[in-house]
């Protein structure tokens, strides 16, 4: 029986790839600020198999909420096998750009956060030993773009971080998945107009399922993505430039 | 603010569609431009106008799905009304439940399957989707969230259930689910040469099997008129000892092909092929409950063969007095047309009433088919064909259909006044203002 935190447990992709967890049983531990909207995904996770579930609201934006949320999973749980951190948001660029309080404060939440709870976690998988640790970041991080460096940035960082990590826990069986959706129609992408490019949370949420159950590393997904960024990534400066990207 | 494009399943084109997500059953409903109107969307499997709302915006509940409570001892299971049946299948049926009621696809939601009550191959025995309905929570544009049964708001159930989306938002609902031992089907096909063995296999079957429903030929003429396959079955209470192997889905149709590749001679070909496909005439065996009752899903997007322009689907039901006689004339007209599709499917619905007061399910003789939208010819096709279901006293199945003229649907659905009481006034869709009527427009 697996022990499950999820960060973040109704943004829409963390939502869909628990869907695909909770069928093999599993005790889960969910994290989000809205605790109506975490018992309601707790007994949807009930229903489709899950053993057992708890939820503990906190605003992962300010440090204190990091802390606590950590102090209660590790007072349900002793151990931990898998930790899904999958909250954000998608900060406007334009006003990140007049204002660099929102910038600030897109960092905590995108980057900040994050690195707040992977060290924290860190600590304990190390002793542990095992499981996985699985960050959603995003392929906006691969190259910085006028559009949204900013969010960009934030997973960059995130995902620096990740690498590093996955270094120090090397010689354990600990597993580091950094998880670099494209673009994925849920809330967060509400306002934007869908093409073909465009994945459905439960697509994604079924790649980091099986990521997690096979111990990947980087995950594209979908796996067109891998091959777009490294396109984006090697286009020179001076073609990149002209781009509205 | 969409997800769209959004379109219904005929892909007939009926103007652009604006969608809005609703995916908090808590949340009030999205506001929208004054004067606009809403419908809810479930997952587009209707075939027509019903399910679209074109100048006014659609309240999209595909991401309203999440399972609410289920109870392993007694079936009884609350879901929230975008929670597709398929994903109910997929939780339920290794616990021992299966559907009441269940269509020709599994990729409908539980709000779809209660606004168009719909029916499935146990008709005769379990009426309708609505019948297996405990209750539900009905969200009104006032704000107002009527709990209702068929003890509490009953007229609210009764106006819901079969009420085409516009009575309200159902948010969750509460459905009874039946016991099986297993994920299998014992099932048996049956060649039959004309529409009077149909009426015949039909009688002798529906008392002893849960699932009855015929495939026929549409396009065969004279003493071979309504030929056809008739198949029939009931859950196997154990599985055969060499388990069936559990299907797999097949290809899905990428895009649209830019013509319709549904004609004259791949219509002949494929119906005779399949009238043939059995050897002998009875072909007795143990299937998964995906082929038997979901044959079409396994093609993804099965329905862009149809090309650009889309497809009808037509589908009636006439009394038993008189019905063989009516689809015996219905039958000929397509049959001279040489119009019809793959899949015409008969099946005799029983008489259990369903509390919806606008289903169309009722007891007599009901046949469905696809046409390619050919334009001018198949709508004159069409209108031939509902002069025969009028003038036998049938209906028309809104759920399918683009294209019924509003004296049609208001002679097949006498509860029309009635209903439209409780017609949300913040509620339209484009079927809606098709087939209302100035009659009833001022009483909203
Ligand atoms: C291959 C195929 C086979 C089929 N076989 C059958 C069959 O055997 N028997 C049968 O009866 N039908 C059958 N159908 C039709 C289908 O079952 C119905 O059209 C069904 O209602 C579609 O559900 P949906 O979730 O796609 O809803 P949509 O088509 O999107 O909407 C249908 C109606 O439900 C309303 N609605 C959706 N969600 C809500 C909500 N939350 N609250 C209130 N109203 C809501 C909409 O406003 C609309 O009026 C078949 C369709 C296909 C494509
Ligand atoms: N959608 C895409 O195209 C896409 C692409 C690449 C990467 N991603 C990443 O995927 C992850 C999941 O996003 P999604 O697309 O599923 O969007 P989503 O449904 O909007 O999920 C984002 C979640 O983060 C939560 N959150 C925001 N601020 C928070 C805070 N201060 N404290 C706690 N929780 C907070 C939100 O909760 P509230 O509702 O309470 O704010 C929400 O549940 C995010 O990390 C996102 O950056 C998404």
């Amino acid at each position: 029986m697996k022990n499950i935190v999820i960060f973040g447990a109704y943004s829409a992709i963390a939502e869909a790839t628990a869907r695909h967890l909770a069928p093999s049983g599993g005790r889960f531990f969910l994290v989000g600020r809205d605790s109506g909207k975490l018992d309601q995904v707790a007994a949807d996770l009930k229903v489709r198999g899950a053993t057992e579930t708890h939820v503990f609201a906190s605003d992962l934006a300010v440090p204190a909420g990091v802390l606590a949320s950590i102090e209660a999973l590790y007072g349900t749980f002793d151990t931990v096998d898998v930790a899904l951190l999958a909250h954000g948001t998608l900060p406007d660029q334009k006003a990140c750009e007049a204002d660099a309080g929102q910038t600030l404060a897109a960092f905590e939440i995108n980057g900040l956060s994050h690195i707040g709870l992977l060290t924290l976690l860190a600590e304990r998988f190390e002793t542990q030993g095992t499981g996985t640790i699985a960050v959603i970041t995003s392929v906006s991080g691969d190259r910085g773009r006028q559009s949204n460096y900013v969010y960009g940035a934030a997973k960059r960082a995130v995902s620096t971080f990740l690498d590093g990590l996955r270094h120090r826990l090397a010689a354990t069986s600990v597993q580091v998945i950094d998880i670099r959706p494209g673009f994925v129609d849920t809330p967060m992408t509400a306002a934007f107009d869908k093409g073909p490019l465009w994945a459905s949370p439960d697509k994604v949420g079924a790649d980091i399922a099986r990521a997690i159950e096979k111990g990947r590393t980087v995950v594209y997904t979908p796996w067109f993505w891998r091959y777009i960024m490294l396109i984006i990534r090697n286009v020179p400066a001076f073609v990149f430039h002209k781009t509205k990207l | 603010m969409s997800s769209g494009p959004y379109q219904s399943w005929g892909r007939i084109d009926f103007g652009p569609q604006i969608g809005m997500r609703f995916d908090q059953r808590l949340s009030p409903l999205p506001e929208v431009e004054t004067g606009k109107s809403i419908l809810p969307y479930g997952n587009g499997r209707s075939y027509g106008d019903s399910c679209l709302n074109t100048g006014g915006v659609l309240i999209d509940c595909r991401h309203l799905d999440r399972f609410i409570s289920f109870d392993p001892e007694s079936g009884v299971l609350r879901c929230e009304a975008g929670v597709l049946l398929a994903d109910i299948l997929d939780m339920a049926v290794p616990r021992g439940w299966f559907l009441p009621v269940s269509p020709g696809t599994r990729l409908v939601t539980v709000g779809g399957a209660i606004a168009n009550d719909v029916h499935g191959k146990n008709h005769h025995r379990a009426g309708t989707f609505g019948c297996h309905v405990r209750s539900f929570e009905l969200l009104r544009s006032n704000g107002e969230r009527l709990l209702c049964s068929p003890a509490e708001n009953t007229e609210y159930f009764q106006a819901t259930i079969g009420g085409l989306g516009l009575t309200g938002l159902v948010t969750w609902a509460e459905i009874q689910l039946r016991p099986v031992a297993n994920a299998y089907i014992d099932q048996e096909v049956i060649r039959f040469h004309n529409l009077t063995e149909f009426f015949r296999l039909s009688e002798d079957s529906d008392e002893k099997f849960e699932y009855t429903v015929a495939w026929i030929d549409c396009l065969a003429k004279d003493v071979s008129l309504g030929r056809g396959l008739f198949m029939r079955g009931n859950h196997a209470p154990e599985i055969a000892r060499t388990e069936p192997k559990a299907p797999r889905d097949g290809p899905s149709i990428p895009i649209a092909p830019p013509l319709s590749l549904v004609n004259q001679l791949s219509l002949r070909a494929f119906n005779a092929l399949y009238y043939h496909k059995q050897r002998g005439d009875d072909d007795n065996r143990q299937v998964h409950y995906r082929p038997f009752f979901y044959p079409l899903d396994a093609i993804g997007n099965w329905n862009r063969i149809y090309g650009p322009k889309g497809f009808y689907q037509y589908q009636c039901v006439l009394p038993m007095e008189g019905g063989e006689a009516g689809m015996t004339e219905i039958l000929r007209k397509i049959a001279a047309a040489g119009m019809g599709s793959f899949l015409a499917v008969l099946k005799i619905f029983g008489d259990k009433p369903s509390p919806g007061l606008m289903s169309f399910p009722r007891s007599g003789v009901t046949l469905a088919l696809d046409f390619s939208n050919s334009g001018g010819k198949v709508l004159s096709l069409l209108d031939q064909l509902d002069g025969i279901t009028s003038a036998h006293g049938g209906a028309v199945y809104p759920a399918k259909d683009a294209r019924m003229s509003a004296e049609l649907f208001r002679q097949a659905y006498p509860r029309l006044a009635e209903f439209s009481k409780y017609v949300d006034p913040a509620f339209s869709s484009s079927f809606w203002r098709r087939v209302e009527g100035p009659a009833s427009q001022d009483s909203g």
